[in-house]
């Protein structure tokens, strides 16, 4: 089977029960996406698929193979982070760091459906979402944290989205 | 070798003399960059070629004797190399980092434990496979049930013996006022993000073994115990640990089977357990029942206090919540009881969770205290202050540092806590009911040897070397500010290497010690890198002045590369408990805040803000105290609305062992969190002053939102968590 994963390209054989997650953590030594629960419920197998984040586990791998993947070691290097890597950093938005290259490939891709206009939960206006505190959590909400770096990690994703201290605090409903 | 017995306060004279400018202050984690880039090797990642993938098959019944096994289908599966059931040396049970694994008997103790593993050549052949195991069983009737076992009252479990002193039933008798109720708090699950996972590979007879462990010196030595090897012959990497909470203080049985299984296919090996898993073959905290008895004058002033608590244990497990351990020493009363006895029962074992003791007894605790303040009318900070010790109550040894007081004086100010009414259900906003509510809080504190090496390397560099582990903790970075500090070299010339067991022992990461405890061996062994320096210079260890890589002593100055020279200078460092850690009464304390709104029609909690005070000596790093004081509040908060594992007492399951069921706190549940310190160097806790802070944010923070809850509504819920089912009934009319 063939991959374009980080726009290189991969070839693997596969047993084809192999999820997405799996054919990067076992199969091409992409270890960077996390295994939390293998069940769609913490978030730290987040990738970016053609732009949407998805949870990797719950993905067969062969279903991918036409598809433009982006896990964490395509966002950024330790010598050359993505913007939102460096926020992490600064903002000190984990602990452990198990969870961590989930919430951050999770929030490129929540800041992007954001700026396609797409609403939440918490969201007032169905048509034209504004970013905020609250709407950050929300949408965050589908990656754990078991250590519980939330505040930091909504702290570091306000200042990426360049949120001021005003649009932070506006409630949503 | 430079050393410190702690038979009195004391404090390395370098870390005085410090001018870096790095100790305390917000750095950025040292490891940062390899988080956020996916590029920190976990236990289950970067394993060497070749590795074989383990998967393990479970008991499916809650107790019993296993009589057969029939591996046949799954070894006719393609790509299964072995299926491992007989090897004497296969735990049975759970380990700790106190209890003697368990031969393999084929005993079953609880529902899910391990009784055989299948060895594949890929991860989907290898769990496929488990399932196609056919395990025969001679089953026998289970005590599931905690609430059924009569408890046990002599039982020699735990490390907190029975305390009676004075005469609680008589001051109770004799009392103005007294309060005796009983709360209740569930299982809970330490629920690691990161599940336990180990590779394991054989050389010329040295087994290595990376796993997610958070004391690798002793998982060293119980995996040796395990194999029936030398010690020696095993070496523990834990670079990188995904979270631990207590749940990876021991060994569990999967760490053991990646070593047979590498032994008997004679490759490496890895085993991850799948989050269920995780529930079943590492170890909860117990459920608890907490009876809170208090006497009291109309003044409040206490004249007795008693803690007495059942919780849960499994016929092999050692280990007992130490329910009332932060009570001993919070509030004054002549006459005091404490005690926890023991259910047995037959599920997964019981042991150490973040703050064992704590975490659960400052429910009982202070929202008894609470209650009492409602009743006698009287300020719930007042009450507490009015109940304030001079000395340890219990014990009658001095406090070390104790500003337990002013975490009270500096929350209630930064918290408006005067704004709060005291009459509950009486502020409204909207078709929400607000209320405030606090707590205090107490982690007792634990000073455990430790030791550490500190190389200055040709060039200049420092190498930091320690069997520490940082599971998130700030390990280490706050290891690299006390170096660079005593040093005087910044951040990016200093290494520091973690979680390997052949590194100088040290506390490794439990019971919050960790930090105090490795960062005092790491001072240490730099005051030992002083004193080479300083014969270098030609001058007395207090003359050197370290900044920016430069040393100067008496008006000549060097860098400290050219001192180094082609001759790296090394030293050692050790620090140990000694006549004063048993002489004190040492703790962490704070005071915890809450605000919640509660819907007065659907009975919904949404905490709103939370403010934490804390007092933990010495801080070492603003920024990964603070982080890690705050993950700890959220933990409480989450305990006091959603944690809650439910075990299905016809069969020992658990009926909610994964995320999907067992609501730990998400994004969404937690507003910001405000956290301060109020710092105090503490030299009788460890010669850098520290006191531990991981396990502080937990205790007594799920109690402020209970308590915040009665204040919203007037109803108190003494069974946790608080979930609206228990609040609906008694919501003020709307
Ligand atoms: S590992 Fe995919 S959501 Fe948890
Ligand atoms: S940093 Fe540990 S789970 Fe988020």
């Amino acid at each position: 089977m063939h991959f374009t994963i980080n726009g290189q390209a991969y070839d693997a054989d596969l047993d084809i029960r192999t999820s997405l997650l799996d054919l990067c953590r076992e199969h091409l030594g992409l270890t960077g996406s996390k295994k939390g629960c293998d069940h769609g419920q913490c978030g730290a197998c987040t990738m970016l698929v053609n732009g949407r984040r998805i949870n990797s586990c719950l993905t067969l791998a062969v279903m991918h193979q036409d598809d433009e993947i982006v896990t964490i070691e395509g966002l950024g290097t330790p010598e050359n982070l993505h913007p939102m890597q460096d926020a992490f950093v600064r903002h000190d938005g984990y602990q452990c760091g198990y969870c961590t290259p989930g919430q951050i490939c999770s929030a490129v891709g929540m800041l992007d459906e954001v700026k396609k206009g797409w609403p939440s939960h918490v969201s007032g206006d169905l048509t034209s979402a504004a970013l905020s505190d609250e709407e950050i959590s929300e949408r965050m909400s589908g990656n754990i944290c078991r250590c519980s770096a939330y505040p930091n990690i909504v702290d570091a994703i306000s200042e990426v989205a360049g949120l001021t201290p005003a649009e932070r605090e506006v409630a949503g409903a | 070798m430079a050393e410190m017995v702690m038979d009195q306060a004391q404090r390395p004279g370098g870390l005085d003399r410090a001018e870096q400018g790095l100790l305390g202050a917000p750095v950025p984690r040292w490891e940062g960059a390899a988080k956020v880039t996916g590029a920190a090797p976990y236990a289950y990642e970067q394993s060497p070629p070749g590795t074989v993938y383990v998967a393990i098959v479970p008991a499916a019944i809650g107790r019993g004797q296993v009589t057969g096994v029939d591996a046949g289908g799954a070894e006719a599966l393609p790509g299964v190399l072995a299926v491992i059931h007989d090897d004497p040396r296969m735990p049975a049970g759970e380990g700790n980092s106190r209890a003697k694994p368990q031969p393999n008997t084929g005993r079953v103790y609880h529902y899910g434990q391990a009784v055989a593993m299948v060895v594949a050549e890929d991860g989907e052949v290898a769990r496929a496979a488990a399932r196609l195991v056919q395990v025969r069983y001679e089953e026998t009737p289970g005590r599931f049930d905690v609430e059924k076992q009569a408890p046990i009252r002599e039982h020699g479990l735990g490390f907190l013996p029975a305390i009676d002193k004075g005469d609680l039933d008589a001051a109770m008798a004799a009392a103005e006022v007294t309060l005796d109720e009983t709360y209740t708090t569930p299982v809970h699950f330490p629920a690691a993000l990161e599940p336990h996972a180990t590779t394991a590979w054989w050389e010329d007879g040295q087994l290595t073994v990376r796993t997610s462990n958070q004391i690798a010196g002793a998982a060293r030595k119980t995996i040796a115990t395990a194999l029936g090897i030398e010690a020696s012959r095993v070496r523990v990497l834990a670079p990188f640990v995904g979270g631990g909470f207590g749940g990876k203080t021991g060994v569990g049985p999967e760490a053991v089977y990646a070593a047979i299984a590498a032994e008997r296919v004679g490759r490496p090996a890895k085993v991850v357990l799948s989050r269920r898993q995780t529930a079943y073959v590492a170890h909860h905290r117990s459920h608890t029942t907490q009876r809170i008895r208090l006497a009291a004058g109309r003044d409040g002033r206490l004249s007795g206090i008693g803690h007495e608590s059942v919780a849960a244990q499994n016929e092999i497990g050692e280990f007992l919540e130490p329910v009332p351990f932060g009570t001993l020493p919070l509030y004054a009363g002549e006459n005091r009881r404490f005690r926890t006895d023991l259910v047995r029962v037959d599920l997964p074992a019981t042991g150490a969770v973040r703050a064992p003791g704590e975490a659960v007894g400052t429910f009982g605790v202070e929202c008894a205290m609470d209650e009492l303040a409602h009743r006698l009318g009287i300020d719930p900070i007042e009450l507490r202050r009015r109940n304030e010790p001079e000395v340890d109550p219990t014990n009658g040894k001095p406090f070390t540092t104790r500003r337990l007081l002013d975490c009270y004086t500096q929350g209630a100010t930064r918290f408006g806590w005067e704004r709060r009414d005291a009459t509950p259900g009486s502020v409204r906003d909207g078709e929400w009911l607000i209320g405030m509510g606090m707590a205090a809080a107490l982690r007792g504190n634990f000073t455990v040897e430790a030791q550490a090496r500190v190389r200055l390397e040709v060039g200049g560099r420092a190498v930091i070397e320690t069997d520490m582990t940082d599971i998130g903790t700030g390990t280490y970075t706050i290891l690299a500010q006390v170096a660079g500090d005593m040093l005087g070299l910044p951040m990016t010339a200093i290494d520091v290497r973690l979680g390997d067991s052949d590194f100088p022992a040290s506390a490794g990461s439990g019971g919050s010690f960790g930090a105090g405890s490795s960062a005092a061996a790491v001072a240490l062994a730099c005051e030992d890198v002083l004193a080479e320096l300083a014969l270098r210079m030609n001058a007395a260890p207090e003359d050197l002045r370290l900044k920016g890589g430069q040393v100067s002593a008496g008006g000549r100055s060097a860098a400290l590369a050219d001192l180094v020279r082609d001759k790296a200078v090394e030293g050692h460092g050790r620090m140990a408990p000694g006549k004063v850690s048993r002489a004190t009464s040492q703790a962490s304390h704070g005071a915890q805040f809450a605000e919640v709104a509660v819907n007065a029609v659907t009975g919904e909690i949404r905490v709103r803000r939370m403010l934490g005070v804390f007092d933990i000596g010495r801080v070492l790093n603003r920024r990964t105290a603070q982080n890690q004081a705050v993950g700890g509040m959220v933990w409480g908060l989450a305990y006091a609305l959603s944690e809650d594992g439910v075990v299905d007492t016809r069969d020992g399951r658990f009926v909610n062992p994964d995320f999907g069921e067992y609501h730990v706190a998400v994004n969404a549940d937690v507003p910001q969190i405000e956290c301060e310190f109020i710092e105090e160097v503490d030299d009788a806790a460890n010669p850098v002053g520290a006191k531990g802070v991981g396990e502080l944010g937990i205790s007594g923070a799920g109690a402020a939102v209970a308590n915040a809850i009665f204040n919203a509504t007037g109803v108190r819920v003494r069974d946790f968590p608080v979930t609206l089912d228990k609040l609906l009934a008694g919501l003020p009319p709307l």
